[in-house]
């Protein structure tokens, strides 16, 4: 009928289920397109660097992995939300979903980063804010994959670590901020990442990586998702259909 | 309101000094991860007064966690939790009033205690006097945010390692500015600004936390 009947109707896992398998290849294609480009785009095009040389491609990883690990914590955020004031099933299995693929995210971009900064800074690690901000941020994921670990109850699960997740992002500015000021304090901005100007083609391929990196963790929570959704939903009619039709 | 508040406070208070042991070896956890700090780094006191703030704030971000858990699990075995649930005023008033409770027989020590340690460490009668100040501010935030955490994990396996992961990231403002605001009185620059941060701290988490751990402990009790 409308729009409104539409979304509705893919909250519940029977629906969403084989709508979510037929997107998933989808965006793995377009991980791969866009990933290609921008790996051509950031290797072969960009020009080197003057100041660091080859070593600052290590941003076209980098970047879009700060990005997702801060970007899917809001998305988690949302459906725990959605999951709170809405009662669906669906949210919380987003939440659970996602929250690999954003630890993973955290750490890759923790880890890039101290690679990059053994040869720019000559250490593995400064306790720079925004370093110290993203471990932090490691730690709420696994805090909250910790949390619905613990509980049995998938439901109750769910409701907890939602409130986690929004107790999490209440926080987050507070925790940046804090952490911002408490490295002007004690030390003197050690780390200027301010370039002057960043050539176009160097932007083209931090963004077609950051879409790469975006179909990718799409495409990945899908499938965590539907996975989920088959082991939550087992006793129910639709999966054992789904199950008996994937074994002809 | 405050009836209840109070009510709940008096109670609390009442089944603690029923059972000092638990608040006395708290203290002593306290006491205890602090002079183990001089004994790891050596006793040089230039070194230890740097180190002092940090070290008397880490070890009380600890020992209140260590207490955290029994927040709610007693109520919860015994039922009294279901029927504070059900009582007709909102549960976020009567998790308030134990937040208070809790940082009374946790957090007040504590601070009571934090300068005798502090001259252990060679700081000066101001820092101390603003480190008194520093854990009286902030471990009522340290209670509030903890109450969040100890909801969370009612009645789980495994619940105080868990507890601890949950909330020791969330715990970090607090330490920043408990600890900075001592740093800035030994350095010279005066701590009133962290002090002001902390106080805003305490009162923003006392005045939202109580709610979210009521809806968290609806949660763990449906």
């Amino acid at each position: 009928m409308t729009d409104r009947f539409n979304l509705y109707r893919f909250a519940s896992p029977a629906t969403f289920y084989p709508l979510a398998g037929r997107m998933i290849p989808w965006f793995i294609a377009a991980s791969i397109a866009f990933g290609l480009a921008g790996l051509w785009l950031g290797m072969l095009v960009a020009p080197t660097d003057f100041q660091q040389g080859e070593g600052y491609r290590i941003i076209f990883i980098h970047v879009p992995a700060s990005w997702m690990s801060m970007f899917i914590y809001l998305v988690m955020a949302f459906w725990a939300a959605i999951g709170l004031a809405f009662n669906t099933r669906l949210s919380g299995m987003m939440a659970q979903a996602l929250a690999p693929t954003g630890a993973l995210m955290a750490f890759l971009s923790l880890w890039t980063g101290a690679l990059w900064g053994k040869p720019m800074w000559g250490t593995w690690w400064v306790w720079d804010a925004r370093l110290t901000s993203e471990l932090i941020l490691l730690f709420l994921y696994i805090g909250y994959m910790a949390l619905t670990a613990a509980i049995d109850d998938v439901r109750r699960a769910d409701k907890a670590g939602g409130l986690l997740l929004l107790v999490g992002v209440v926080n987050i500015p507070i925790i940046y901020f804090s952490v911002q000021w408490w490295n002007t304090l004690h030390q003197g901005s050690s780390v200027n990442l301010t370039k002057s100007s960043m050539a176009v083609t160097m932007l083209w391929g931090m963004l077609l990586m950051a879409l790469c990196f975006w179909m990718y963790s799409i495409a990945v929570a899908l499938a965590r998702a539907r996975t989920i959704m088959l082991e939550r939903e087992r006793h129910t009619d639709w999966v054992k259909a789904e199950l008996a039709g994937e074994q002809k | 309101m405050l009836k209840i508040i109070l009510a709940v406070i008096g109670r609390d208070l009442k089944l603690a000094m029923r059972r000092q042991a638990d608040i006395v070896s708290a203290i002593f956890f306290f006491v205890i991860v602090v002079s183990l700090f001089p004994l790891g780094v050596g006793p040089e006191p230039d070194l230890l007064r740097t180190l002092a703030p940090g070290v008397l704030w880490v070890a009380a971000l600890l020992a209140t966690m260590l207490s955290l858990p029994r927040l709610f699990a007693d109520d919860h075995r015994d039922g009294t939790l279901e029927q504070l649930a059900l009582a007709p005023h909102p549960l976020g008033i009567v998790v308030t009033g134990k937040v208070i409770a809790h940082w009374l027989v946790s957090g007040l020590p504590l601070a009571l205690i934090a300068p005798i340690l502090g001259i252990q460490f060679d700081l000066s009668s101001k820092a101390l006097l603003i480190l008194t100040g520093s854990i009286l501010l902030g471990t009522p935030a340290l209670s509030g945010i903890g109450a969040i955490g100890a909801a969370l994990t009612l009645g789980l396996r495994g619940g105080g390692v868990l507890l601890s992961l949950l909330v020791l990231p969330l715990y970090i403002p607090v330490l920043i500015f408990g600890a900075g605001a001592v740093d800035a009185t030994v350095s010279g620059l005066g701590g009133e600004g962290h002090l002001s941060l902390l106080a805003a701290l305490t009162f923003a988490s006392l005045g939202f936390a109580p709610w979210a751990s009521a809806a968290a402990l609806k949660i763990a009790l449906e």
